[in-house]
């Protein structure tokens, strides 16, 4: 397990210089995953804020070999350069000598919605790449519109906190279920502010030679109407509260990574992001009481598969 | 250099030679999903792969919006692609092919035609590869089996050449699923015409100096990136002739941008694309046998447009009827009709031009047909005017 | 930085330098900028791992200072600085200059 002095010892494979928002919460991730391996590494990304943002012509914050081709499609775009490096290598065109690494990006729109199909062909074929969803819970880059990995009650600008509607009805797709269903070796579920538990599942991820999936919780103070500076306490708001729970599953085997040790009402983290605000006002404590409840539910069922071979 | 000309006569299917074709290329990488007429090839090629005639990388994705992605990711990544398709995965891929000729990958695709729905359909039409014409691909269209077979190994030096996909198209069952006897080229003949593929530039050519590929390009760059694109297709008209002359040379099979037929003394021609240009080939000898001067015109290259070689071969005559095999719905002829009607404007003495929309979905298309279009076009000549300019016909 | 309408654009788009945004600066964003107490900091780290524009400087593992050119003023370094060091502050940029 690295430390934090021997990471930052590491090059910088993501630069500064990108035009992500202030307090986003995508670039922490990214960077620490990065460094996580020391194969040669090679990723694609899905349109949305990540690759908006860091590859806006003629300047690039990756320092490795980078591709985004449309939004629906980074795991079907990475599957076809991993087979073609395995295509290359077997005919001696590229050299052999250091292993190549593969990571496929993409938003939770990219991942949950429009890419779900490309996902689950590249994690059905056995691609040997990791697929990262950085979920921050909504169609950031076209301006906050809902995916189904919004958090129930969330006021977004396709399911607005209006009049009749209280922001979105649906609670969010569970997507790393979804994945593990696919029997992968290693799915997990992770968020940057415990740097340590994410690090440590890249790395595991992108030793395993076969499809890996990690699903990173990733704040946004433009979406979720938080300040910058707060986004990694949300972050571990999501994790205090069980709202995002932080679990792997590997070989089929579920482990809870981190138990709070006092899990936190809901309110805690809703309170200070202000696409919840509607909940506060009267007739709201209804949705927050639903929206506990099926956090409860989820987070009892969790910890009643912990250590079970689920698949 | 060896001229071994046609070597060995086969009895081959249009399915059949494409994957042929592909096995003596063996790309590095194939994306393949099934859709009939065309699931043939990438199945035939599956079984090369399955039994080690190739060492090709098949990847069986779940949709042919992932295949095009794929082999976008494989190109990108500086691999050989090859793909195969037809109508609704054409349609399928429609956002994926911009991407792939914006990123000037030159991925080779089969698209043998048939109808899109609805009413679905399986059969004939180039509605497919019609909808794609604007999507920066060059078109070569196939009139034969032989020629199928011809233009895929063309195909991949053109497409490295000018760095832009090609397609390649043929008629779905009419030349898909008929057996031709036709002339095949040794292994040895065909690696040593395609060469090897060696890309300037590839994500995994040099992990040191690493690039980005896909990036975001604003109002101040983009349309620079699709000035040089459009350069490109330019450009690739001389190279489709020259790799033809090439391929003529080494092969003895001749391939123009298009292909005239009884044109220099002609009244009046149609102007066709793929396999039903041997059907109006037999109307055009019968009439000619009655003393009326008919001729056809078949564009081989419909991407880019051979516009000047279209005007030139049309100059002189009187009229001509541009058979689509495609509705435009826009209630003014077809995507060929538009296309060569356009191509001969600036002729000081231009010809009347017709459109007539025939064999949808597989409607079939006879002699009889053929000759109904050449006396309407007589009687254009000899009456001097066009009674109706659009019209539906085999129906 | 090249001319926008040169022919001579590599295909494609292509980006040939992969982390030449680290030549584009970001810090004109800025309306806090952070401020480190050398004294009070003990080199954890955190601040590092947590900044969204790698712009936190590290030397030989420990903590030298912001970089400027990138620094957005998020202040998610303020934040993060452990609760018992506290050695970032934010302060405004017209009160830093
Ligand atoms: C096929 C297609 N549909 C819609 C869009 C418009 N679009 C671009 S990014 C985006 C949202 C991305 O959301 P997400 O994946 O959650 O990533 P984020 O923006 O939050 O980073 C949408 C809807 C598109 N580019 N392509």
């Amino acid at each position: 397990m690295a430390n934090l002095k021997e990471l930052a010892g590491k090059k910088e494979l993501f630069t500064g210089g990108h035009r992500l928002c202030a307090g986003c919460g995508i670039p922490p991730i990214v960077r620490l995953v990065l460094r996580s391996t020391d194969a040669n590494l090679v990723a694609s990304t899905a349109t949305g804020c990540l690759e908006v943002g860091t590859t806006i012509y003629p300047y690039s914050s990756w320092r490795i070999p980078w591709i985004h081709s449309a939004f629906e499609n980074s795991a079907a775009t990475i599957s076809g350069v991993e087979t073609a490096y395995r295509a290359l290598k077997k005919r001696g065109r590229i050299p052999a000598d250091k292993e190549t690494k593969f990571i496929a990006f993409g938003g939770d729109g990219g991942t949950y919605d429009i890419g779900l199909q490309s996902l689950s062909g590249a994690l059905e074929r056995g691609h040997d790449f990791l697929y990262l969803c950085y979920d921050n819970g909504a169609y950031m880059n076209t301006g906050i519109q809902r995916s189904s990995a919004t958090p129930m009650g969330s006021n977004t600008t396709t399911s607005p906190a209006g009049e009749v509607i209280p922001g979105k009805e649906e609670w969010r797709k569970d997507l790393t279920r979804i994945v593990v269903a696919h029997n992968v070796p290693y799915a997990a579920q992770a968020s940057p502010h415990n740097w340590k538990d994410l690090e440590k599942k890249a790395a595991k991820a992108l030793a395993i030679k076969g499809p890996t999936f990690l699903n990173v919780m990733s704040p946004c103070p433009l979406g979720w109407y938080s300040k910058p500076e707060d986004s990694i306490q949300l972050a571990k708001l999501s994790t205090d509260t069980c709202y995002w729970p932080l679990y792997e599953v590997e070989d089929g085997v579920m482990k809870v990574t981190y138990k709070p040790r006092e899990k936190k009402p809901i309110e805690d983290w809703l309170k200070p992001q202000g696409r919840f605000k509607h909940l506060f006002k009267p007739g709201g404590d209804v949705i927050i009481e639903k929206i506990q409840a099926q956090i409860d539910r989820e987070w009892e069922r969790l910890l009643d598969l912990e250590g079970r071979q689920i698949f | 250099m060896a001229t071994e000309k046609s070597n060995e006569m086969q009895g081959l299917t249009g399915n059949s030679a494409v994957a042929l074709a592909m096995k003596q290329i063996n790309p590095d990488v194939c994306p393949a999903y099934p859709i009939t007429p065309s699931t043939a090839i990438i199945e035939t090629f599956s079984s090369y792969v399955a039994d080690g005639e190739v060492d090709t990388e098949l990847i069986t994705v779940e949709s042919e919006h992932s295949a095009m992605s794929a082999s976008i990711g494989a190109a990108a990544a500086g691999a050989r692609v090859m793909t195969a398709t037809s109508s609704q995965g054409l349609a399928l891929m429609w956002e994926m092919l911009y991407i792939a000729s914006g990123l000037r990958l030159p991925i080779v695709l089969t698209n043998v035609n048939r109808a899109l729905a609805a009413p679905i359909n399986i059969h004939c039409d180039h509605s497919d590869s019609m909808g794609a014409r604007d999507s920066g691909w060059v078109q070569l269209y196939s009139e034969t089996v032989q020629e199928s077979y011809d233009n895929v190994f063309m195909a991949v030096r053109i497409a490295e050449k000018v760095r832009l996909p090609v397609m390649v198209c043929l008629d779905g069952f009419i030349t898909s699923h008929a057996i031709e006897n036709m002339a095949t080229i040794s292994d040895a003949n065909v690696q040593d015409f395609v060469g090897e593929y060696t890309p300037e530039t590839s994500l995994l050519k040099d992990m040191e100096n690493p690039i980005s590929i896909g990036a975001m390009t604003l109002p101040d760059y983009y349309m620079t990136f699709k000035k040089q694109q459009s350069e490109a297709m330019a450009e690739a008209k001389d190279v489709v002739e020259e790799v033809s002359a090439e391929f003529a040379q080494k092969f003895g099979r001749e391939y123009g941008l298009l292909d005239s037929y009884e044109l220099e003394d002609a009244d009046v021609a149609i102007v066709i694309f793929n396999s039903a240009t041997g059907t109006t080939k037999v109307a055009v000898d019968e009439l000619r046998k009655e003393g009326f001067k008919v001729g056809v015109l078949r564009i081989r290259l419909f991407r880019p447009l051979p516009h000047a070689e279209i005007a030139a071969a049309l100059k002189g005559l009187k009229a001509v009827a541009c058979l689509d095999r495609a509705d435009s719905f826009n209630d003014f002829g077809g995507p060929l009709f538009n296309e060569v009607r356009s191509s001969i404007y600036d002729l000081e003495d231009r010809p009347k031009v017709i459109s007539r929309i025939y064999g949808l979905g597989g409607r079939d298309y006879k002699v009889e047909d053929a000759k109904s279009v050449f006396e309407e076009l007589l009687k254009v000549v000899e009456t001097g005017t066009v009674e109706e300019m659009t019209k539906y016909i085999t129906i | 930085m090249t001319d926008k309408n040169n022919e001579e654009l590599p295909e494609g788009g292509v980006i040939h330098e992969g982390g030449n945004a680290d030549s584009y600066e970001t810090g004109g964003w800025r309306k806090l900028r952070p401020v480190l107490d050398n004294e009070k900091c003990t080199n954890c780290l955190i601040c590092w791992v947590m900044c969204p524009d790698s712009a936190i400087i590290v030397e030989d593992g420990k903590m030298v200072g912001f970089d400027m050119e990138h620094c957005k003023g998020c202040g998610i370094c303020d934040t993060e600085c452990p609760p018992k060091i506290k050695a970032i502050k934010m302060v405004s940029e017209e009160e830093a200059d």
